[in-house]
């Protein structure tokens, strides 16, 4: 996993509520048996046409944003099902942080696993943000992870809250499997405990 | 004294390997289902990095999303991905030596359906699998969600995941059902009460004589919606009709243990001075047949209402959000809901596959012709469509002009052949009705199963209780 520690970049406003995880990666690209590759898809249905151009009014398609790591976004981010999909569309897109008032909980996860960052903001702060991201190339945010920080263009700083052990994950890049495989004897002691008061579990 | 616990606290609480200074919990996880377009990447991942399953004989694995339903579906996988996906999961359920139930097996169907069916579904285990409908399993008072594929990898190698705990949302329906009213139309009213957000961060436990009431099949349509109202899990207390839907299945606990698990079951309850986080309270008899009209499950009204309009909102967002739905859906504001005309109706997916389904679409369509273009009947699982069979519902679905076809995820999510042309119009028994969910433009109405077999055959969303 990319580490993330300082991005600056334009963000893209996309306030729309419940962006769900089919309008992210719609159901035909889930055929793959791979990570990467998925960003040419990434909001299909609502960024090309059905002869495959673009649609011009999509942010993403707008000249000002198509190299934006920041996405904007209304409240229930990434609403609905749990494919990995949806953060690797959006990462392999080029994205690297989405901000909005709130975020689906399985989706949220799975964000922090593949390097995208995302952030909860009270919608009125969200509004400011918006109305910044509108100037297009003229407003470049920073979003620093390890002091919790966003910079907005004119150099204000607001800042966010993450779990502290997701931070550690994402600074680093760290593996979470390798670092729950160090605890392998208190899960040999779990398991060695449950099998006796249910031992139907092991059999 | 310990203080008194939810059912979640419980289940909880008897899973925690070890509190982390983080103030997350490495969480241990009993069972694990899986699929085959969420589990590749995380096999890969295993192999790349030289690992081992921790413990093969937790995961249960069945293809189900990709798979055709028509009678030929052996040679009739329509492209080169999805066969490349269901080969992947085959060989390496080979590789890893993983329990697989292959296309063609009685038993395969939607792994939310299987899972229970095989009694591999027990309560107060925690259950995992890389699809967000996972909470179908809380029917039976297990602590169960959808996960990704990292975490699908994380489980298979260390039998555990790095979790926050929940809070509790206790959800509470009591009194009889009315006539034609059914566990689809309270799960729908409930998420239209609570918003897809409303269980954000929380574990529902669905409580009250309602619940009580329900068949298995029932309290597993509840529960697998639980997840259209943003909670990862729902929970409904274990009890005897549990425990009868367990006994005997092939990988439920074996008559020597089943007494001692039925008396550690017992004890999976919330104590009577439990504290909530949340708690809603709904009388079973404000609830009438419900339907949506929008793009997100909370777009939800009873059978009687009429499309909302803009204009009455105040919250720019949500006047936005409705102008979008109803400019995707193809609506105007103020048309009666029975006055819309469906072009084609589907009956199955993991919400309503099961044959208390099959049964209830069966006395409404008995003796009566379709009358829309297409109307799609898919089984849940193999054990369900040979259940229909045996009761020769097959026969009147096909008189009245139903396809009935083999099982799958099929037009739930469109990921096979079977799917909702650009702006046609589906009243459909599954669970999500976002933009280009049944395929791109597909316009979809959730409804129940009897509501959708009334649709059938008027052509119409209409009111089961007054065909």
């Amino acid at each position: 996993m990319d580490k993330f520690t300082k991005i600056s970049s334009v963000a893209a406003p996309l306030p729309i509520t419940n962006i769900d995880t089919d309008m992210i990666i719609p159901q035909n690209f889930l055929r793959t048996i791979e990570r990467t590759g998925l960003g040419k898809h990434a909001f299909s249905n609502i960024r090309y046409n059905d002869d495959g151009s673009e649609q011009t009014d999509f942010i993403l398609n707008q000249s000002a944003y198509r190299s934006a790591q920041i996405l904007i976004a209304g409240e229930n981010f990434g609403c609905g099902s749990s494919r990995e999909h949806a953060p690797w569309a959006l990462i392999d897109f080029g994205l690297r942080c989405v901000i909005a008032p709130s975020f689906a909980d399985i989706f949220y996860g799975n964000s922090f696993k593949n390097g995208l960052l995302p952030i909860k903001l009270p919608q009125d702060i969200i509004d400011g943000l918006l109305k910044d991201a509108e100037r297009g190339a003229n407003a470049i945010f920073t979003v620093d992870l390890e002091n919790l920080e966003i910079t907005r263009p004119d150099g204000e700083v607001i800042s966010f809250e993450i779990d502290a052990f997701r931070q550690h994950c994402l600074v680093n890049g760290l593996d979470e499997i390798g670092l729950t495989m160090e605890r392998v004897e208190k899960i040999s002691a779990f398991e060695k405990k449950q099998k006796v008061h249910q031992p139907w579990l092991y059999t | 004294m310990i203080s008194p616990r939810t059912l979640y606290d419980k289940i909880w609480d008897s899973h925690v390997v070890e509190e982390q200074r983080s103030g997350n919990s490495l969480l241990y996880i009993d069972r694990h289902i899986i699929h085959e377009v969420t589990s590749p990447q995380a096999f890969e991942g295993l192999r790349t990095a030289g690992r081992s399953l921790r413990r093969v004989e937790t995961i249960l694995a069945v293809p189900d999303h990709n798979v055709p339903t028509t009678a030929d579906r052996e040679t009739r996988v329509d492209s080169i991905e999805s066969k490349t996906q269901l080969d992947a999961l085959e060989h390496n359920c080979k590789e890893f030596n993983v329990d697989y139930i292959p296309m063609m097996d009685v038993r395969q169907g939607i792994v939310h359906i299987v899972g229970p069916e095989q009694g591999f579904t027990l309560p107060g285990t925690t259950l995992v699998c890389g699809d967000s409908h996972t909470s179908t399993h809380g029917a039976f008072g297990a602590l169960a969600f959808g996960i990704g594929t990292s975490e699908v990898e994380h489980v298979m190698a260390t039998q555990t995941l790095i979790l926050k705990r929940s809070k509790n949302l206790r959800i509470d329906v009591s009194g009889p059902l009315g006539f034609g009213v059914t566990a689809k139309d309270v799960a729908l009213a409930v998420i239209g009460k609570i918003g897809t957000a409303g269980g954000t961060g929380s574990v529902i436990e669905f409580t009250g004589s309602t619940f009580k009431n329900l068949s298995m099949e029932g309290r597993m349509t509840v529960c697998n919606m639980a997840i259209e109202g943003g909670a990862r899990a729902g929970l409904i207390a274990p009890d005897e009709k549990t425990y009868d839907y367990i006994k005997g299945k092939p990988k439920a606990p074996k008559v020597a243990e089943f007494e001692g698990a039925v008396n550690y079951w017992n004890s999976l309850k919330s104590d009577p001075e439990a504290k909530y986080d949340n708690e809603v309270f709904i009388n079973a008899l404000d609830i009438v047949p419900q339907v949506t009209w929008g793009t997100s499950p909370e777009d939800v009204l009873p059978i009687t209402g009429i499309i909302p309009d803009p204009i009455n909102f105040k919250d720019p967002d949500k006047k936005a959000s409705i102008e979008r739905a109803l400019d995707y859906m193809g609506l105007k504001a103020g048309t009666k809901l029975t006055d819309i005309k469906v072009d084609k109706v589907f009956i199955g997916s993991c919400t309503n596959g099961r044959i208390e389904d099959m049964r209830a679409v069966a006395a409404v369509v008995e003796g009566r012709k379709v009358t829309v273009v297409q109307a799609l009947i898919v089984p849940g699982s193999g054990l369900v469509k040979l259940q229909a069979e045996h009761e020769g519902l097959d026969q009147i679905f096909i008189d009245a002009g139903f396809e009935w076809r083999e099982p799958g995820c099929s037009m739930c999510l469109a990921m096979n052949a079977d799917k909702i042309l650009p702006q046609e119009r589906c009243a459909s028994t599954s669970n999500r009705n976002f933009e280009g969910r049944q395929g791109p433009k597909s316009r979809t109405h959730l409804v129940s199963p009897a509501m959708a077999a009334a649709a059938a055959l008027s052509g119409y969303l209409t009111d089961i209780r007054e065909l």
